[in-house]
């Protein structure tokens, strides 16, 4: 991470803003002038991460662009409920895609803009894990194999929301979701199955990968603008999760979000040219227990029978080994 | 517009929408009310002046200090800070070094000469206080701030009471007690020295109100049958005579009996003087000594040697004899009937202290108890228009406690002196550790003060712990968590997922906007110190 640390502030870098941190420091929501691409009136859940993980990447785009973005939307809540016509929320250049073409969409738009030389004008191309690891994964892999010029955010909620929370390939192992109910010997969904679309995406060799969190906004703008400094197709997987999906709390989205972290089940890493070069090390570890109570999509793993929490377990710690993430 | 096929409306803002209709809680910004500040006797809004410090705002914070408390550089070195006992990020590390802030904030007041300003226009009325202790100087500082006018009567040469005469000069260089109490005197509050009150009833003539402040001098003794040429003397005596600069002689083995803060000063004071190795009999535990931690360990750094559960039996020439104790169910110490004989040239007794109530001899009106005096919740006593405070009435005997009985009869005389009550501001609801959301505090260990070394502390009076340095004092203010009360980190505008925060800009911290605002209840759960409250809407 480029930041620099501020040690001895109260909030350290943790917080959004803080007075007393020089402006350079503080994040791009922080300030008065922030561009609010994604504005209020939008018919998202109380406690969307989704609307504002949207928010914080976009923003950041902006900024880091000079108000330069042109973005496609992949059908998924975030584009409906953003945008019933005739209403919309986006204040920047926005335009609709189907379900799974997003990332050809955008091909075309950065196209077109090389052939009328705008190379000021940068292209986004977003879309929920179900747009992006399932129906949009063909387009979106030649959109990388091609190394077009598009950044691509894939907000990650770990199942298809805006139809009624039908399980995607992003949706992790246990989790109860309406296709796979929390029935049987095995309830909810199936261990052993899933994508990892970040290290996929890392197998194109495009210049830029990174994961990122609506609980870490410093790191989240940070690579967005890391991203759009980069030519070439780049990559930014983005966890946000759902209150209504997950059953969760809305007012613990970003806790939820930063358990996540916390417990090794989503590592947050940058990758250049389909290597690792940057992790953000746990902070404080905690046992996925802490992430899985807070979810009524996991209630059913809280049973006589806790194999499944232990195997879950087994996917952070592997996580942590994997990518390092007990080193500082 | 031309509209295309099967068009009808014309794009618009989603802002038509109002969202804030399916609010079932609002959240509220409030503040809540910081535990160092619940606990601080004198009252002051710790939070509030290290908010100012964290900026780096000095004066700004001293003058917040300042507002409830006119003695930092004195209380940073003397109070024994409650404050920090329940400051909350004692549970996250270790709590703020408050009293070090404090003292740092008084000493560049000092250095850099800033004076209280008196603004209110003169009210005409008088009041006399009599003492100058912690208590009737605080009262009197608050009184002139409301534009009275004082007169303190003292019957010592020189003002400040135990804070001169008990406090020794290695934890209280007199230095600092001068500036402090000079700053008062030149807000137009008159002292007179050497004017002991005799009779209160000779002297109130021509004033409006009294608060008195006479704390307790006399020491209580003990009957301990000695030989003539035994040496006993009481601590206060002691401690007194250091300031008269007539030390008195001790010779190399002494023995204080007590448990108590002046135990241990007179103790301590004792080795400066050449005493080789004092001993500090006291009749229960150490763990039931009323003397406070800090003391006890600064004390042992310098060769005070302990006898815990022992009373002193008889004193004879170049020894004592001291009875082994034990302590009941109830905690109290039994004799045990074994007795010990161990050398003293000299003993002294800390066995507390009484007010000497002479004074209140023609209002008999004036009700006391157990050698204190009795006030109401106004701190007035019951003869209308006479307040007291201090070590005189019943309380915890502390300098910061008698500057609290100082600023709250100041009050309470003030409301009385335009026939109206006091009624205190309402107390928010405490911010406890729960309420906060610690993830966002980075770690930082306290700073600790450094200290004189032992040899200069075991021979001189020089002062025995220093103060921070800007940079370190900026640290350790900046370590305070704000709890309860927003410190403008962002988080509830940068965390609402519909921009229902409005950033008003430095210093005026934010609105909601409950247009939009859902209730998700997220900004109340990411501000880090609990400065948002979800409340449920009426539906
Ligand atoms: C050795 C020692 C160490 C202490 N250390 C600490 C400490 O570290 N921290 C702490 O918080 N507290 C400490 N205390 C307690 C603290 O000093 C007292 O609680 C505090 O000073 C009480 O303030 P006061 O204003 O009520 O009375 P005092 O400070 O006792 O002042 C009373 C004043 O009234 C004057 N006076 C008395 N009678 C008359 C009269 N008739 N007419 C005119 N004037 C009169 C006296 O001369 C005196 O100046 C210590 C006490 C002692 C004895
Ligand atoms: C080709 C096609 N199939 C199905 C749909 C219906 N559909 C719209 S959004 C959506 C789910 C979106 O899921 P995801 O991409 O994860 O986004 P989310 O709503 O979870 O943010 C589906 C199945 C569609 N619009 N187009
Ligand atoms: S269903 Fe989930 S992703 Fe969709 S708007 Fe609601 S909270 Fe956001
Ligand atoms: S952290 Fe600050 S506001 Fe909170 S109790 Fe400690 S000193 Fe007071
Ligand atoms: S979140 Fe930060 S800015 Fe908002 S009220 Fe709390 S302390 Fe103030
Ligand atoms: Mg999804």
């Amino acid at each position: 991470m480029s930041l620099q640390p501020v040690k001895f502030y109260q909030t350290g870098t943790f917080t959004v803003g803080n007075r007393l941190l020089d402006e350079s420091l503080r994040t791009v929501q922080a300030n008065m002038q922030r561009t609010n691409s994604l504005n209020s009136g939008h018919r998202a859940c109380q406690g969307c991460g989704e609307a504002l993980g949207a928010r914080y990447a976009i923003d950041a785009a902006m900024r880091a662009t000079k108000n330069r973005v042109i973005a496609t939307n992949a059908t998924g809540c975030l584009e409906v409920f953003s945008t019933p016509y005739p209403e919309t929320s986006w204040q920047i250049p926005w335009m609709h895609s189907v379900f799974g073409n997003a990332a050809s969409v955008a091909t075309g738009i950065a196209a077109a803009l090389k052939v009328k030389k705008k190379s000021d004008v940068r292209v986004i191309a977003q879309g929920g894990d179900g747009g992006t690891t399932d129906i949009g994964f063909a387009c979106l892999s030649g959109m990388f194999e091609r190394n077009d010029d598009v950044l691509y955010l894939c907000y990650d909620n770990e199942a298809y929301m805006n139809t009624g929370v039908q399980r995607s390939s992003a949706t992790p192992p246990g989790a109860r979701t309406a296709t796979t109910p929390a029935v049987g010997i095995h309830p909810g969904n199936a261990f052993g199955t899933g994508k990892n679309l970040p290290l996929i995406a890392m197998a194109h060799q495009i210049p830029y990968v990174a994961t990122a969190s609506v609980a870490n906004l410093h790191d989240l703008e940070a690579k967005v603008e890391k991203a759009m400094g980069i030519c070439g197709a780049r990559y930014i997987h983005i966890y946000v999760p759902c209150p209504l999906g997950w059953g969760s709390s809305p007012s613990d989205t970003i806790k939820v979000a930063r358990l996540a972290v916390e417990t090794g089940l989503f590592p947050l890493f940058e990758a250049e040219h389909g290597e690792i070069v940057s992790r953000i090390p746990i902070r404080n570890k905690v046992p996925v227990e802490e992430y899985l109570k807070l979810q009524k999509r996991f209630a059913h793993l809280f049973g006589e029978d806790r194999s499944a929490i232990a195997m879950i377990q087994e996917i952070a710690d592997r996580n942590i080994r994997k990518f390092g993430l007990e080193e500082a | 517009m031309k509209k295309p096929f099967a068009i009808t409306l014309d794009p618009g803002s989603s802002l038509a929408n109002h969202t804030g209709s399916w609010r079932t809680e609002r959240p509220v910004y409030v503040d809540r009310l910081p535990p160092c500040n619940h606990a601080c006797p004198a009252g002051e809004d710790i939070q509030g002046w290290l908010y100012h410090a964290e900026g780096g705002e000095y004066r700004k914070a001293w003058e917040s200090l300042m507002k409830n408390n006119p003695f930092p550089a004195i209380m940073g070195r003397v109070c024994y800070h409650p404050c920090e006992g329940a400051c909350n990020r004692g549970k996250l590390d270790e709590s703020v070094g408050i009293h070090a802030v404090e003292r740092f904030l008084g000493d560049e007041a000092i250095r850099r000469r800033w004076l209280p300003e008196v603004t209110a226009e003169p009210s005409g009325r008088h009041v006399l206080v009599v003492g100058s202790g912690p208590s009737g100087l605080s009262c009197a500082y608050h009184l002139r701030l409301m534009g009275h006018q004082v007169v303190i009567m003292e019957a010592e040469s020189r003002a400040g009471g135990m804070m001169r005469y008990g406090i020794p000069q290695y934890r209280l260089p007199r230095d600092v007690l001068d500036a402090e109490i000079s700053r008062i005197a030149s807000m137009g509050v008159e002292i007179r020295l050497n004017a002991k009150v005799a009779d209160i009833m000779d002297v109130i003539e021509g004033y409006d109100a009294a608060f008195l402040a006479v704390g307790a001098h006399i020491a209580k003794r003990a009957y301990i049958p000695a030989g003539d040429a035994s040496r006993i003397i009481d601590a206060v005596s002691l401690l007194h005579g250091m300031e008269e600069n007539s030390a008195t002689l001790l010779g190399k083995r002494v023995v204080v009996y007590g448990g108590g803060n002046t135990a241990i000063d007179a103790a301590r004071t004792a080795k400066r003087l050449g005493a080789e190795e004092p001993l500090i009999v006291y009749r229960r535990t150490r763990e039931r000594m009323p003397a406070h931690e800090s003391e006890l360990q600064e004390a042992i750094e310098e060769g005070i040697r302990f006898k815990w559960l022992s009373t002193v039996k008889r004193m004879e020439e170049g020894s004592i004899t001291v009875e082994k104790m034990i302590l009941d169910d109830a905690g109290f110490p039994q004799p045990t009937g074994e007795f010990e004989t161990i050398g003293a040239d000299s003993l002294v007794l800390a066995l507390g202290q009484e007010s000497e109530l002479d004074l209140l001899k023609s209002v008999p009106d004036i009700e006391t108890a157990n050698g204190s005096v009795k006030v109401d919740s106004s701190m007035m006593t019951n003869h209308p228009g006479i307040f007291a405070g201090g070590d005189m009435v019943p309380s915890e005997k502390t300098v910061t406690a008698g500057i609290g009985h100082g600023k709250k009869a100041a009050r309470n005389i003030d409301a009385w002196l335009r026939n109206e009550k006091f009624s205190p501001p309402e107390k928010h609801e405490i911010a406890s550790f729960d309420m906060l959301n610690t993830w966002y505090y980075s770690d930082a260990p306290k700073i600790r003060q450094k200290a004189l070394d032992l040899a200069r502390r075991q021979s001189t009076f020089e002062e025995v712990i220093h103060g921070l340095s800007e940079e370190n004092a900026l640290f350790e203010a900046r370590r305070c968590l704000s709890c309860g009360n927003c410190f403008e980190c962002d988080n509830c505008y940068g965390v609402c997922p519909d921009n229902a925060v409005i950033k008003l800009g430095p210093g005026s911290r934010f609105r909601f906007n409950y247009d939009f605002c859902k209730g998700c209840g997220l900004c109340a759960a990411e501000c880090p110190c609990g400065a948002i409250q979800m409340v449920p809407e009426s539906i």
